[in-house]
């Protein structure tokens, strides 16, 4: 026998213990909740995380201030580009630098369309696991369009790290108009009929209305943030409370729910994702269509290298196609020119000897990105809430401590609490209303 | 109330628990003796200063080079939209300091997390124990003298039932 838990020590000797997860069908994530039971009624509840415990913040601390990006994709897998922008900030703010107004447009399309998209994950598993199988395809569906309008200009769909130290990695897709436009009349199309099928439904309704309350006090206790602490009446976001990129030039409202119950983070996340796509409207109109790039022949890289061996190769290179948007001509737009924090261009690692000299300087040991010594705390507003990095530099191209406040820490500690006195079904939404993702709670 | 007021405010309000006030990237940075913490902290949590939200709480590791660990707090308050840094140091040797425990209620996990992590002991903790890793686990992974890619020992089969 392995040492008891809190629960196995407190239990009444007639009281059943049950144990839901570590892998339970029908809890996303893997989290293991024992319950103490008389009958249906939860006695007692205990909480165990770290299941996804992976050394995120130990492996930084091996890793270099560029290379450690893609470990912050898998944090929040759901809205990935919205922890490189934390990350991306928080050392943009110890570099000192500011990046271009292009880039940061693109920032924010790119966190709105990651925050729908989160929002959608969650409420599509909360309305699964609550028999509402439709709900689900119908999310699943919108949250594609959105992916697929990701993947157009990232690359890639969940693990994207296109939001870079100083901007972002490529200029936006040449069809990303429509493919963001598509998105959101998707999206708009499938909120409309998901509030038909659920708003009123006396099922839901049943298992969400006054399940799970939790006062505004006790959230602020908890620290919650995020669409759960709206859902109880504080109108707290990180994008109004301390704008950052361009939020503080658009129009968006910031939805707050009134009894904190199951139902009230449903409709706050909801709204919020009606806020957002009303963001992406208006970043798209701000956003201008890129200048078509000269035509001219291209060469190949190793034709490039070949040819600059005898004479500077003066013919632009052609990338490989995951590269498209990221040439040379785009990057002043893309990408900081206050300090060297971006990967220098291909074209010129490819035909100049400085340029490869350059390549060299960025991605040596000792070289490259290095903040200069002191700690750091930013924030931005994620798909569950504040996502903050506190990071301490010692001056060296490696993070001496680099700590994620991830925001669904916070609102699963209040788990135990909200699931006491009620009874075994209300687990399920509840832990659903609270959109748990295991890439952040156990880092 | 201007960031110079409330500063000052803060310094007669918590008297000699205040070591020092600092800046660093523009976050504002107290740094208070570790005896101190609990109360410095409850202080803090009430009006004028009404740092309502205990926002992180994290551990860094000074060991190898100054002997300490310091305990990283993040406060912030939502009626002034501010947010604030308190550090406490503790020898490395015996590292421990008081608990927030009923002071805010995410203190528990937060305290266990930094427990597991760095092996920080919290007085008045009424759960003290491992929070990401397991019971059995050995060491302390984010200290700095525990290697990154040591393996731990396998956990044996269970005989039980």
């Amino acid at each position: 026998m392995g040492p008891l838990t809190r629960i196995q020590r407190e239990a009444r000797p007639e009281s059943m213990l049950v144990n839901m997860g570590p892998s339970h069908p029908a809890m996303h994530g893997t989290i293991r909740v024992m319950l103490e039971l008389d009958a249906e009624r939860i006695l007692n509840a205990e909480v165990e995380v770290g299941y996804l415990h992976r050394g995120f913040e130990k492996t930084c601390e091996h890793k270099t201030w560029f290379s450690l990006l893609p470990y912050t994709d898998r944090l929040n897998y759901v809205s990935p580009l919205i922890n490189n922008l934390a990350y991306a900030m928080t050392v943009e703010k110890m570099l000192g630098v500011s990046v271009p107004e292009r880039a940061r447009l693109i920032r924010v399309l790119m966190s709105e369309m990651s925050r729908v998209s989160d929002h959608l994950t969650c409420l599509a598993a909360m309305a699964m696991e609550c028999g509402a199988f439709t709900v689900f395809l119908y999310m699943m569906k919108a949250r594609e369009f959105l992916w697929d309008a990701i993947e157009l200009t990232a690359g890639a769909r969940m693990t994207t790290s296109y939001i870079r130290i100083g901007g972002v990695r490529a200029d936006l897709h040449s069809d990303w108009r429509a493919s963001v436009a598509a998105a959101v009349a998707e999206t708009r199309k499938v909120l409309k009929d998901v509030a038909g099928l659920l708003d009123r439904n006396i099922i839901f309704l049943g298992r969400t209305r006054d399940v799970a309350v939790m006062s505004k006090e006790d959230a602020l206790s908890f620290g919650w943030t995020g669409p759960c602490l709206r859902s109880t009446g504080v109108p707290y976001d990180v994008r109004k409370a301390s704008p950052y990129l361009v939020y503080d030039r658009l129009d968006f409202e910031v939805p707050v729910g009134e009894r904190g119950d199951n139902y009230d983070r449903y409709t706050v996340r909801m709204r919020e994702m009606e806020q957002s796509l009303r963001l992406l409207e208006q970043v798209a109109a701000l956003l201008a269509d890129a200048p078509p790039l000269q035509p001219g022949p291209e060469i190949e890289p190793a034709e490039a290298v070949r040819r600059s061996r005898a004479v500077r190769a003066d013919s632009p290179v052609r990338l490989s196609p995951n590269l498209e948007g990221s040439e040379r001509a785009r990057l002043g737009g893309l990408m900081t020119r206050d300090k060297p924090v971006g990967v220098p261009p291909k074209e010129a690692t490819y035909t100049t000897m400085e340029g490869l000299i350059d390549h060299f300087l960025f991605f040596m040991g000792g070289k490259g990105i290095r903040p200069p010594k002191g700690d750091a705390y930013f924030s931005v507003e994620g798909g569950n809430g504040e996502v903050g990095f506190y990071i301490v530099s010692d001056g060296t191209d490696r993070p001496y401590r680099l700590h994620l406040r991830a925001p669904c820490f916070h609102v699963v500690a209040a788990l135990e609490g909200l699931i006491k006195g009620r009874l075994v079904a209300d687990v399920i939404p509840t832990f659903g209303s609270m959109n748990m993702i295991g890439g952040e709670l156990d880092r | 109330m201007g960031p110079e007021t409330l500063i000052e405010k803060i310094r007669t309000g918590l008297g000699e628990a205040l070591a020092s006030v600092g800046e660093s990237f523009g976050d504002t940075v107290l740094t208070v003796e570790a005896a101190a913490v609990r109360s410095a902290l409850a202080a803090l949590r009430e009006a004028p200063f009404d740092y309502a939200v205990l926002l992180d709480l994290t551990c860094v590791d000074f060991a190898a080079a100054e002997g300490r660990f310091e305990l990283v707090y993040h406060l912030y308050s939502l009626s002034r939209n501010v947010r604030l840094r308190v550090k406490a140091s503790v020898p490395a040797a015996d590292p421990a300091v008081a608990s927030l425990s009923g002071l805010w209620r995410n203190a528990d996990w937060l305290e266990r997390e930094v427990f597991d992590m760095f092996g920080v002991r919290f007085e008045g903790h009424p759960d003290l124990r491992r929070l990401l890793t397991y019971e059995g686990f050995e060491g302390h992974p984010l200290r700095k003298s525990y290697p990154w890619r040591l393996a731990q020992p396998r956990i044996p089969m269970r005989e039980d039932g």
